[in-house]
């Protein structure tokens, strides 16, 4: 018997074999598709504000709870009262199109009276929004973890549904529905916020606007609108990935913004915050540096591993692995 | 010519509203006042170049004209409408443009990018718009793939004018245009704001080099530390003492 880590990893590897490190990078990939999502929110309004919204994690909490509550509304997983694909069509709608909303309102009311204020100002604006928004959520749900039960999803007398089916196996590791659901909205989302930023007059206004605002002003931009525009945007997609991670990873929970949104966070700072490709990169390969540690080190390591990471981006090489060097520190 | 000292000469009669009014404006940087009880005119067609030393409120003036900076006292007015409180994209909707000093192109955008923002509120520029763009700017057609940061200054210069013509004005603010050109380049800006203003376009010319942009406008103001010290028709600030110790360094 060993006591030292790294030979109990080394046995971890040899005892899980390729299947095990297959199924570890599945769900690291599955999990960062997430991260990515989220992270493209911090690193938007980043890019066009300098602003590190703390409160970006908790939208995507809001998210989940949006999700749970359309969920419900019909009857819920174990007796939907509706059709399945209607009703998670329904869920992404209604979470991503109420987080878009909170994000804007977030903005309206938190930071932008705060425009010309120190930049200071706004980040501690923040940190009250993000508690402002976990204690509510706190109260208004008891402090319950609310279970999604999305495995039951379309399975009829509370079998289950076809979210767990594999879709197909590699070294019989299974691939399930939910899991391609997950990877492929995020792709899909990514791909149509990479069109909105560089085909768009919305996204070349937000570009413009990142870039040098009082510049973009002169040219008749309402900077203001596009600002709103962006948080909006980015708390669609934390909306999306929050009912995501409730129909796969199972609940809402008031806590869940906090700690997958400070991940997410680490996402954008490896990837570079600021860069769109960069939170996308990022978001993966925390997810998957996350699944290895779990896998192999021990659950109790993978935010040790996360955080350690970030620290260490921070003082390394704070502009990330794709970030524009002139890049300020915060 | 007057030499302005509190007095202003009445228009005469009937003439006719002018373009741009700014009427006794007082700007400031939160305590700083910088424009003080300035008044300023430009005609439909007009070049009118305005003067002065660093510092002097040049740049504040046109911002206050764009509504950049708001006055605490006193109005502006375009096309005979008080849009004093009116916001920046409100007047540029109504017909204004600027080549702001250092250009401010959007550095990691293109070329092409950067020109539809010029006419964002147009539309993001109708073919006609970029066709008249690229026969002034044979070379902005050449490039308009590349990313304007790229671009040499003199280039640079070409995208800042371009982008603010996109936007078909009947006023253009220009900043500076010639900071940082060789004499040969000046000499080419100047005549393209020239053959711009011939077309039509009223401009509203902030410079340093007061003897080549006095060579082509029509009227002139000089500042000194937020206040009109002298104003008048070119040809006259050209021959007055006063300027030519001053800017014309002769
Ligand atoms: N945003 C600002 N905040 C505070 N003070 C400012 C600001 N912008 C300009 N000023 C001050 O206002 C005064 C006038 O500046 P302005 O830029 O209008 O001068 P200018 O005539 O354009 O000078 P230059 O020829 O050097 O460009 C200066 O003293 C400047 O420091
Ligand atoms: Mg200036």
């Amino acid at each position: 018997m060993h006591h030292l880590l790294l030979f109990n990893i080394i046995d971890q590897i040899r005892a899980l074999g390729w299947g095990g490190a297959f199924t570890l990078l599945r769900n690291g990939i599955v999990l960062g598709s997430l991260y990515s999502l989220i992270a493209l929110g911090y690193t938007m309004v980043y890019g066009i504000l300098k602003l590190l919204n703390f409160a970006h994690g908790d939208v995507f909490m809001i998210g989940t709870f949006m999700g749970y509550g359309v969920l419900i509304a019909f009857g819920g997983a174990l007796a939907p009262t509706i059709p399945f694909i209607p009703l998670i069509l329904l869920m992404f709608a209604v979470s991503m199109a109420g987080s878009g909303v909170v994000g804007v309102g977030i903005e309206r009311f938190a930071y932008r009276p705060l425009r010309n204020a120190p930049r200071i100002a706004p980040l501690i604006s923040a940190l009250g929004v993000a508690f402002f928004l976990e204690n509510s959520a706190q109260l208004l749900t008891n402090s319950a973890h609310e279970l999604y039960n999305g495995y039951a999803l379309g399975g009829k007398n509370g079998n289950f549904g076809p979210l767990l089916n594999p879709v197909f196996t590699i070294d019989q590791v299974p691939v399930t529905v939910i899991m391609v659901i997950v990877v492929l909205t995020a792709i899909a989302l990514m791909a149509a916020l990479v069109l909105i930023v560089y085909r768009t007059k919305l996204g070349k206004a937000m570009r413009a606007t990142s870039f040098d605002r009082e510049a973009a002003s002169m040219m008749g931009i309402d900077t203001d609108r596009v600002i709103s525009m962006t948080f909006f945007i980015g708390s669609v997609l934390a909306g999306a990935a929050g009912v995501m991670y409730g129909l796969y990873i199972g609940d809402a929970y008031f806590f869940i913004g906090f700690l997958f949104g400070l991940k997410a966070f680490t996402a954008a700072v490896v990837g570079g915050i600021g860069s769109l490709p960069g939170a996308m990169l990022g978001g993966v390969l925390i997810g998957v540096v996350e699944a290895f540690a779990t896998g192999y080190a021990g659950g109790q390591w993978s935010e040790i591993v996360v955080f350690g990471i970030l620290i260490l981006f921070l003082l390394v090489r704070p502009t990330g692995l794709l970030g524009s060097p002139a890049i300020q520190k915060v | 010519m007057t030499d302005v000292d509190g007095e202003q000469d009445a228009g005469n009669g009937a003439a006719p509203e002018p373009l741009l009014r700014l009427d006794a404006v007082d700007t400031f940087y939160g305590p700083i006042h910088i424009l003080q009880g300035l008044n300023l005119e430009v005609g439909a067609g007009e070049l009118v170049c305005l003067l002065g030393g660093n510092a002097s409120g040049k740049s504040t003036t046109l911002k206050t004209v764009l509504g950049i900076v708001r006055p605490r006292n006193g109005s502006v007015s375009f096309e005979g409408e008080d849009i004093t409180s009116r916001s920046t994209s409100y007047r540029i909707g109504k017909g204004m443009a600027i080549v702001p000093e250092n250009r401010r192109l959007f550095g990691p955008m293109t070329v092409l990018e950067n020109l539809e923002m010029g006419a964002y509120l147009h539309g993001g520029g109708a073919k006609e718009d970029f066709d008249r763009v690229y026969t002034l700017f044979p070379l902005l057609h050449e490039r308009r793939k590349q990313l304007a940061g790229t671009m040499s200054g003199g280039e640079q210069q070409m995208v800042a004018m371009g982008r603010a013509l996109m936007a078909k004005p009947k006023l253009l603010l220009m900043d500076e245009p010639s900071m940082g050109l060789a004499p040969i380049l000046v000499e080419r800006s100047f005549e393209i704001i020239k053959q711009v203003h011939e077309s039509g376009v009223a401009m509203l010319v902030v410079e340093q080099n007061a003897n080549v942009s006095l060579s082509i406008a029509d009227r002139g103001y000089v500042l000194s530390t937020g206040r009109l010290v002298l104003e008048g028709p070119a040809a006259e600030l050209r021959e007055h003492e006063d300027l030519r110790k001053a800017y014309l360094g002769r």
